[in-house]
C-alpha cells in the first residue's frame, strides 16, 4: 500500500537524525529545499545548509570544494537539472577528481507530468552510468530508501541517487535487512523468467509477479537497485537459471537498467532480453500512472509480454521498441 | 490597443488564467499573474505579430525564458486566436498540447523553455540573425529575477552587448520572490540594476504591473543604439488577487473553489472599474 511518505521526504528524516551527530553532514538546495523535502533540514542544521539559489552547475562546484576540505555534502536538486545542466561539475569536480558527494536528483522519470520533456529526466541513468567512478542509485520504497541514506552517509565517493517525487507503495514488508550497494536483492524466487526493475518499477514488477502466478509462470523479481556498478553475478544468474529477462524502468530505453543489463547479458550468457521503458520521443504529457498506463509499464502488459515470450518464440529478443 | 483597452484585457486575462489553473489542479498561479500585465502590453500593443501567420518571417519573437509561468501566455495566445480559445480546458491534461511550459508544437510559441536560464541565449541568436538579414525583427526575452542565479544569463548577457543587439529586449520580471522565498535572501541580486549596466546594456526600471508605462519603454527601445535594452520590470508576484499578492506559497499554489470565486470577484471588481472609466471618458 502507499505508504503516504515520498523517498525525498524519508531522506530528508534520516539525514536529520545523523546530522547532529556528524556535524560535517551537510545538505545543499538549489530553490529546491520544498521538493527536495528538505526544508525541515534547513531550520534544523542553518550551519550544515547551504542555499545556493536557481543554479545546478555552482551547487555542484560548491559541494566538490566542500568535500574536497572535508565535508559530506548532500546536493538536492531536480533530477532534469542536477542529471543535465550540471553533468560536467559531475563528471570533472565530483567523479574524476573523486570526491565524496552525493547527488540526490528528485521528482526524476516522469514524475513532473504535465510540465513536459525540459522536466522529465528519462536520461540521468544513461548520462550518469557513462561517468567513470560514479555510482548510481534508484531505491524503490521507503524502507529501502531510509537504508541507502545510512549507507551512503557511511561511504565515501560521488554517488547519484535518483528518486521520484510521489508516495511510493511499499515493496518491503518490514525494515529489516541491509542496503548494499551494488548487490542485487531477489524479491521473489522463480524459474520460467525474470523481471528486474529497479526503484519506482519494483512495485510493477512485483505486481506482474502475481499475476503470473495466477497464470502458472513462475517469475523471479530481482530489485537491481545499484545501476552501477551493476550486480554482474545476480543478471548472469538469472539468465542462465531462468532464461528469459524482462527489465522494466521509468528512463529511456537507451541506456538505462535495460541496456546495462543486456550489456552484460549479451557478453556472459545470451538469452532474450525486453526492455520496457519510455521509448525514445519526449514522453506524452499526463500524471506518472497515465504516462505509465500510456507506455506498458504496468504488470498487465508485463504478464503479456512474458506469456508471449515463453509460448511463441515470437518474440525477437533484439526488437527496441517498448512494448 | 489604448492603454485602457489593454488594462481590461489583462484584468480579462487574470481571469482565465486562474480559471484554468483551477480547473487542472496544477499550474504556476503567482508567477503568471505577476507577468500578465507585461505580456498584455506586448501581445495586444508592442509585438509585430500576425496570428493567421504565425511564422511570418518578419514578426518580432517572444521568448518566455521563465517558461513556468506560461499560464499566462496560453491564455493571450488563444485570445488573440493563435488557437481555438476550448482548448484552454485541456491544460495539463492526458495528451495536451498544452502542458505546464512553452511548447513550440502550439502555433505562436517559437521555442520550447521551463529550465531556466535559456531564454536569453535563444533571444541572442534570433536578435543575430535578425541583424545578419537585415531584417527589421525585434526580439524579446521574458526572465525571472530568481533566474538570475544561473550563470548562461550572464553568458549570453556578455553576448547581446558584445554584439551590440539593440533589437534584443530582455525583460526581467522583478517581483523578488523565487520558490524558496525572497530573491534576496536565496540569492542576492541587488544592485540588479548596475550589474546588467556593466555587462553592457542598457537598464530601463519600470512599474512592471503598468501597462502605460510598460507600452512606453517597450514602444521607446532601444533607447540607445548600439545596446540591448534591459526591462527590469518591478512587479508583484500574484499580482491582482489580494491573498496570493507576495506569498511565495503561490509560486505554484492552486486555488480551490472559494479562492478561485474570491479572487474572480476582485477581478471582476477591477474590470467593473476601468469600464466605468471607458464609460467616463465616452
Ligand atoms: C534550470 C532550472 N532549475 C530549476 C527550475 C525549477 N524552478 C521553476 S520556477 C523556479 C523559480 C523561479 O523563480 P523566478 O525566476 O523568480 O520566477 P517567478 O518568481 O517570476 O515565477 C524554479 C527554481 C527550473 N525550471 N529550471
Amino acid at each position: 500500500m502507499a505508504h503516504g511518505i515520498p523517498n525525498r521526504q524519508v531522506i530528508c528524516e534520516t539525514l536529520l537524525g545523523l546530522a547532529k551527530e556528524d556535524r560535517d553532514l551537510m545538505v545543499l538546495a538549489s530553490d529546491s529545499r520544498g521538493s527536495a523535502a528538505m526544508a525541515p533540514f534547513a531550520s534544523a542544521y542553518p550551519e550544515q545548509f547551504v542555499e545556493v539559489g536557481i543554479a545546478e552547475q555552482n551547487i555542484v562546484g560548491i559541494a566538490a570544494g566542500l568535500a574536497h576540505s572535508g565535508k559530506k555534502p548532500w546536493v538536492t536538486s531536480p533530477a532534469c537539472f542536477l542529471s543535465m545542466r550540471s553533468i560536467e561539475q559531475i563528471k570533472v569536480d565530483v567523479a574524476y577528481s573523486a570526491t565524496n558527494v552525493k547527488l540526490v536528483g528528485i521528482s526524476g522519470g516522469v514524475s513532473y507530468g504535465a510540465l513536459g520533456m525540459s522536466h522529465h529526466s528519462l536520461q540521468d541513468v544513461a548520462v550518469a552510468r557513462a561517468i567513470p567512478g560514479l555510482t548510481v542509485i534508484l531505491p524503490s520504497d521507503r524502507h529501502e530508501t531510509r537504508r541507502m541514506t545510512e549507507a551512503l552517509v557511511r561511504h565515501e565517493g560521488g554517488v547519484y541517487v535518483r528518486i521520484g517525487r510521489n508516495p511510493v507503495e511499499d515493496v518491503y514488508d518490514d525494515d529489516e535487512g541491509e542496503f548494499v550497494i551494488g548487490r542485487a536483492v531477489t524479491m521473489r524466487e522463480g524459474s520460467d523468467l525474470t523481471i528486474i526493475a529497479a526503484g519506482e518499477t519494483v512495485r510493477v514488477a512485483l505486481d506482474a509477479q502475481e499475476l503470473l502466478k495466477e497464470a502458472g509462470v513462475s517469475a523471479r523479481v530481482l530489485n537491481m537497485h545499484t545501476i552501477k556498478p551493476l550486480d554482474e553475478e545476480a543478471v548472469v544468474r538469472a539468465a542462465r537459471e531462468t532464461g528469459l529477462i524482462i527489465t522494466v524502468e521509468e528512463h529511456s530505453i537507451h541506456g538505462g537498467l535495460g541496456a546495462a543489463v543486456a550489456e552484460v547479458v549479451v557478453q556472459r550468457c545470451p538469452v532474450p532480453v525486453r526492455i520496457l521503458g519510455i521509448p525514445d520521443e519526449p514522453a506524452i504529457a499526463g500524471k506518472s500512472a497515465e504516462v505509465f498506463r500510456h507506455y506498458g509499464l504496468s504488470k498487465e502488459n508485463i504478464r503479456e509480454i512474458a506469456i508471449r515470450m515463453l509460448g511463441s518464440g515470437e518474440e525477437r529478443p533484439w526488437t527496441r521498441s517498448s512494448f | 490597443m489604448e492603454t485602457g483597452a489593454l488594462k481590461r484585457k489583462a484584468a480579462q486575462i487574470r481571469m482565465d488564467l486562474l480559471r484554468m489553473i483551477h480547473r487542472a489542479g496544477t499550474g504556476h498561479t503567482g508567477g503568471s499573474l505577476s507577468n500578465t500585465d507585461i505580456l498584455t502590453s506586448l501581445y495586444y500593443r508592442v509585438m509585430k505579430i500576425d496570428p493567421a501567420n504565425p511564422k511570418w518571417a518578419e514578426r518580432d519573437r517572444f521568448i518566455a525564458s521563465k517558461g513556468h509561468a506560461v499560464e499566462s501566455l496560453w491564455c493571450i495566445l488563444a485570445d488573440r486566436g493563435f488557437f481555438p480559445k476550448e482548448e484552454l480546458e485541456t491544460f495539463s491534461r492526458f495528451g495536451t498540447r498544452l502542458i505546464g511550459h512553452p511548447n513550440n508544437k502550439v502555433p505562436g510559441i517559437e521555442m520550447n523553455t521551463g529550465a531556466l536560464g535559456h531564454g536569453l541565449a535563444i533571444s541572442v541568436g534570433m536578435a543575430l540573425a535578425a541583424k545578419r538579414d537585415g531584417r527589421s525583427s525585434r526580439v524579446f526575452c521574458l526572465m525571472g529575477d530568481g533566474e538570475q542565479a544561473e550563470g548562461s544569463v550572464w553568458e549570453a548577457a556578455m553576448a547581446g552587448a558584445h554584439y551590440r543587439l539593440d533589437n534584443l529586449v530582455g525583460i526581467i520580471d522583478r517581483n523578488r520572490l523565487q520558490i524558496s522565498g525572497p530573491t534576496e535572501d536565496v540569492m542576492g541580486l541587488d544592485p540588479l540594476d548596475d550589474k546588467w549596466s556593466a555587462f553592457g546594456w542598457h537598464v530601463v526600471p519600470v512599474d512592471g504591473n503598468d501597462v502605460d508605462a510598460l507600452v512606453n519603454v517597450f514602444e521607446a527601445a532601444p533607447e540607445v543604439s548600439g545596446k540591448p535594452t534591459l526591462v527590469l520590470a518591478h512587479t508583484v508576484k500574484g499580482k491582482g488577487v489580494s491573498f496570493a499578492e507576495h506569498v511565495p506559497k503561490w509560486h505554484h499554489h492552486v486555488p480551490n473553489d472559494k479562492e478561485l470565486a474570491l479572487a474572480l470577484s476582485e477581478l471582476s471588481a477591477e474590470l467593473g472599474s476601468l469600464e466605468q472609466i471607458k464609460g467616463g471618458q465616452a
